[in-house]
């Protein structure tokens, strides 16, 4: 009798628990049991800190074009990996392991910079067309549709091509248009399914300024899908990013160390060391994969169809 | 269902005129204008303003406007800087090879990727599903371009199975009837030349044809899961239908309606993908065009390519949702 008494009180205590918790709190419970979540996280944490650390890391200077290796450079040879050089050289005797070091800088930079700007333009298309409804929403939508008519990669294409001469800023633009419609749609479409909600009427019933309404209480509850999608979008940034630079849009600079420019360059030597190509694509798939991973595990997490 | 047609033909107008308005806007603002761009590096302040009075470029933006357009619904597109050959007809010689390559990607994603989630879904929690999954995830990170040079290392190069580039054996004589490779030999009888264009198709449709097919599998998984969980499913099996039954009349034929939209809107993709997948393997289609306008700057071909990559993206929607209507009349509403 005291035994199920106890068990029952703890049942009770259980659900106290969790309805008690956030959202969020709730989420980062979950996902800190999602062996997936784990995964993507520690894999976009330590690109992270590679990218940061990646001059103190790295064993050579990435741009130095070293005599023992540019001696032994033929037409369609570079040296392979020998003492001091780990990966060997690059098709300008540089320390081809250095470099791809380096270039995680330059992939987590157009990624996060691609992301931020295109959640910037994409909010506030989206909460102006989500909080003024009307006609500025029908306008907005229109403007979006016709963002997402383009293919995405023709989008960037075309966007990039309008600079005449390509470097990391027309790379991190074209590739953040190509993101401002979803969000912008994503996040109006959160906040329109909330103008009627309870706790919306119940703050203009209390008589709330209106920007505080869509600000305080609409924006932070409409967050969701959209710190789910900037996740995703940092992996297809960084991807796309690599097929602009692949199709020569990118930083034409020789100097700059890039996955998509190594991968690129590597094509000319395929027969004799394919695995030039390899690195570099490795190191693109592994951080892509990273944050898709992380973005669907988040996008579960904050499902509350998961929630119990 | 005619007003329902009528409607989204309609709506589609709007898009494709602003589309226009911004090609045009994107046109204008290009380094130099449309003037320095045609001209090249021969641009000169001098040459720029007597060729923008021969273009009409001094004229108001609203006349130039209404010419553009007049001029692109005639299809006159204007010539390549390249070949200096009109840009309509380069494109109508390319559209052959990479209509051929996307449908053959198409045709793999979707004979591939609707059994895989199916399986998926009715194994859920399992080892096979959790393996598809994860594949998806893995098949969305890599980069095309990458995957194409792969597989030619591996399967051409290496060991030799499959062509490593462009569309046909040069020595191969193939009568051109259609431009599509394979077509054309069954037409004219030549078994050999339809073997030599299937035998170069296979690694670019292929590698062309992985993100539509994780894409694929990872919507149809979710639909099958979704209505495995319908009312009308339970009750198929408690009324003692057999499994089978219920799985191909009930679960399957539902779960594939949300399939179909997704099909449609992969036809971006493949575009996107064809670009950098026949820069890969020298394919010679639209992409090939894409690729070489982009080096060069070539802007008349690329604005040609841009206004009618959005246009087929466009109808190719339109068609889906016309389609989507006829199989499912709660759309129509």
């Amino acid at each position: 009798m005291m035994a199920t008494l106890l068990n029952r009180k703890k049942k009770v205590d259980d659900l106290a628990e969790t309805a008690g918790t956030s959202l969020a709190a709730d989420a980062f419970r979950r996902m800190s049991r999602s062996p997936v979540a784990i995964v993507g996280a520690v894999l976009v944490a330590a690109f992270v800190l590679l990218a940061i650390f990646a001059p103190f890391l790295a064993p050579k200077d990435p741009f130095v074009r070293y005599p023992e290796l540019v001696e032994n450079l033929r037409a369609g040879f570079v040296p392979g990996p020998q003492p001091g050089f780990l990966l060997g050289s690059d098709e300008l005797g540089r320390d081809f392991f250095s470099r791809l070091l380096v270039a995680s800088q330059q992939s987590l930079v157009v990624g996060v910079g691609a992301t931020i700007v295109g959640l910037v333009i994409g909010m506030t298309i989206g909460v102006a067309a989500g909080a003024f409804g009307g006609w500025v929403d029908t306008a907005l939508m229109r403007f979006t549709d016709i963002l997402l008519s383009v293919p995405s990669l023709l989008l960037a294409i075309s966007i990039a091509a309008l600079f005449s001469r390509g470097s990391q800023t027309t790379v991190i633009i074209a590739v953040a248009i190509v993101s401002v419609p979803i969000f912008a749609r994503l996040l109006r479409g959160a906040m329109l399914a909330q103008r009627h909600s309870d706790h919306v009427l119940a703050a203009t019933a209390l008589g709330v300024k209106r920007s505080t309404i869509v600000f305080r209480h609409m924006l932070p509850n409409s967050l969701g899908p959209v710190i789910v999608q900037a996740t995703l979008t940092l992996a297809t940034s960084i991807i796309d990013a690599a097929a602009l630079s692949f199709l020569g849009l990118g930083d034409p600079d020789p100097n700059r160390a890039e996955w998509g420019l190594m991968l690129s360059k590597s094509q000319t030597y395929f027969d004799v060391k394919p695995e030039l190509a390899f690195y570099p694509a490795a190191a693109i798939i592994v951080v892509a994969l990273g944050f898709t991973l992380l973005g669907e595990s988040l996008r579960e997490s904050l499902d509350p169809k998961n929630r119990r | 269902m005619l007003r329902f047609i009528v409607r989204r033909l309609l709506q589609a107008i709007p898009t494709l005129l602003i589309l226009s308005v911004l090609v045009f806007a994107w046109l204008r603002s290009l380094p130099g204008g449309p003037a320095g761009a045609l001209l090249g590096d021969k641009a000169t302040p001098e040459k720029i303003e007597a060729l923008n009075k021969v273009l009409g470029l001094d004229q108001p933006l609203y006349l130039q406007y209404f010419k553009f357009l007049g001029r692109v619904l005639t299809g006159d597109f204007g010539n390549s800087l390249i070949s200096g050959e009109s840009v309509l007809t380069e494109i109508g010689r390319a559209l052959p090879a990479t209509i051929e390559l996307s449908i053959t990607a198409l045709f793999f994603a979707v004979a591939l990727g609707i059994p895989l989630g199916y399986l998926a879904a009715s194994n859920k929690g399992r080892f096979l599903d959790n393996f598809t999954v994860i594949g998806t995830l893995v098949g969305v990170a890599v980069p095309v371009f990458f995957l194409g040079i792969l597989l030619k290392i591996v399967f051409a190069q290496n060991l030799g199975w499959f062509a490593p580039s462009s569309r046909q054996s040069a020595d191969i004589d193939a009568t051109r009837v259609t431009g599509f490779a394979t077509l054309d030999g069954l037409l004219t009888g030549e078994f050999d030349a339809t073997l030599d264009a299937l035998w170069h198709l296979v690694l670019p449709a292929v590698a062309l044809a992985t993100i539509p097919l994780a894409i694929i599998v990872r919507i149809t998984r979710a639909s099958v899961l979704d209505v495995l969980n319908e009312d009308f499913v339970r009750t198929a099996n408690a009324k003692g239908l057999t499994g089978q039954v219920v799985r191909r009349r009930h679960v399957l034929r539902n779960a594939l309606l949300p399939v179909s939209t997704t099909i449609g809107l992969q036809t971006g993709l493949l575009l996107g993908g064809a670009v950098l997948t026949e820069k890969v393997f020298v394919w010679g289609g639209i992409g090939s065009l894409l690729a070489q306008g982009i080096e060069r700057r070539d802007y008349p071909r690329l604005q040609a390519l841009i206004l009618l990559g959005a246009a087929v993206y466009v109808l190719v929607n339109l068609l889906v949702d016309i389609s989507y209507a006829l199989i499912d009349p709660r759309v129509r509403a």
